[in-house]
């Protein structure tokens, strides 16, 4: 008990620590290095949970794939050059006190949902963290992955499917002047426009180009 | 203190969340950061789920959370890409010159 508590606080302050500094880190690169700790670091508080093929699961979809996106965007678009900008301009600042009282609106609201929670004592009678009588976590989640839930499971298989043919559309872009081969064109020629019949005079020759 | 509750877990998933939202909200330097915070947000929820899938011993949050990440990671791709097509066209993603909407 004493361990698990020891790991969720260093794991937690971690995770809180480079939230904050995705915010307000004026490097988008370190942004994004700081998105990367903060998934890895929740994603060791889901192992300890016991929810460890979710954590997995985090760590590469997460770390693996949308990082990686994220700074592959950043490198791309050349946004280093911006860095000196911290939040806003001087002139233009009326929005930060607004923002930051709402978001403490927020975050209390968020804190007395908890505590009226917690005073709600007979869900918590039984509550411990279980072992799942043998089956692994994974094991469990498959049997009710692919049973209670299939429908909503294609259903998601379909939304990566449009959100990949989205992103293609949207980042494709047409070239003008750049030479193609066009197989449709090639293969439909005739020989009626290819090829001509030309009567040569003697002495005379032909004229090739006109 | 010692006795690592559900009550701690949510109150780490509320802070990520007011951070993520706090993100959103005092940014000015380009869109990117707050796509991250938008993450962090879902972060936050998923840690909220899985907390309570543990503690209630029901398998239903994790599965939940499962489709949460699928549509993040649909979200994050769909969102860079827009973010990349407007950069072509306007040379520029800081948040105080997108203003051709003029809202």
């Amino acid at each position: 008990m004493i361990a698990h508590a020891i790991f969720f606080y260093i794991f937690s302050t971690i995770a809180i620590i480079s939230a904050i500094m995705v915010t307000v880190s004026k490097n988008t690169v370190h942004s994004v290095f700081f998105l990367i700790l903060d998934f890895i670091s929740i994603s060791c508080l889901f192992i300890m949970i016991g929810a460890e093929f979710l954590g997995m699961i985090m760590l590469i979809v997460y770390v693996g794939a949308v990082a990686v996106l994220f700074l592959f965007v950043v490198m791309m678009l050349n946004v280093a050059q911006q860095k000196n900008q911290w939040f806003s301009s001087a002139n233009n600042s009326k929005h930060i006190p607004i923002g930051l009282i709402i978001s403490t609106i927020i975050f209390f609201e968020l804190i007395i949902v908890i505590g009226g929670w917690k005073y709600k004592p007979e869900l918590f009678n039984n509550l411990n963290v279980s072992t799942n009588n043998g089956i692994s976590n994974t094991h469990s989640l498959g049997q009710i992955l692919y049973t209670d839930y299939i429908h909503i499971f294609q259903i998601s298989g379909m939304i990566l499917l449009i959100a990949m043919i989205g992103a293609i559309v949207l980042t494709f872009r047409q070239r003008s002047g750049v030479k193609k081969q066009s197989y449709f064109k090639q293969i439909s020629r005739e020989r009626s426009e290819g090829v001509e019949i030309k009567n040569v005079e003697t002495n005379k020759g032909v004229k090739i180009d006109d | 203190m010692i006795n690592i509750g559900l009550g701690h877990y949510l109150t780490l998933g509320a802070i990520i969340f007011t951070i993520g939202v706090i993100g959103i909200f005092l940014n000015r330097k380009n869109i990117i950061v707050i796509l991250m915070s938008i993450e962090l947000i879902l972060l936050a929820v998923n840690i909220n789920l899985v907390a309570f899938s543990i503690y209630l011993n029901d398998l239903s949050g994790q599965v939940f959370t499962l489709f949460i990440l699928t549509v993040a990671a649909a979200e994050a791709a769909i969102g860079l890409a827009i973010i990349v097509v407007y950069f072509r066209n306007s040379g520029t993603i800081r948040v105080e010159e997108i203003n051709k909407l003029k809202g």
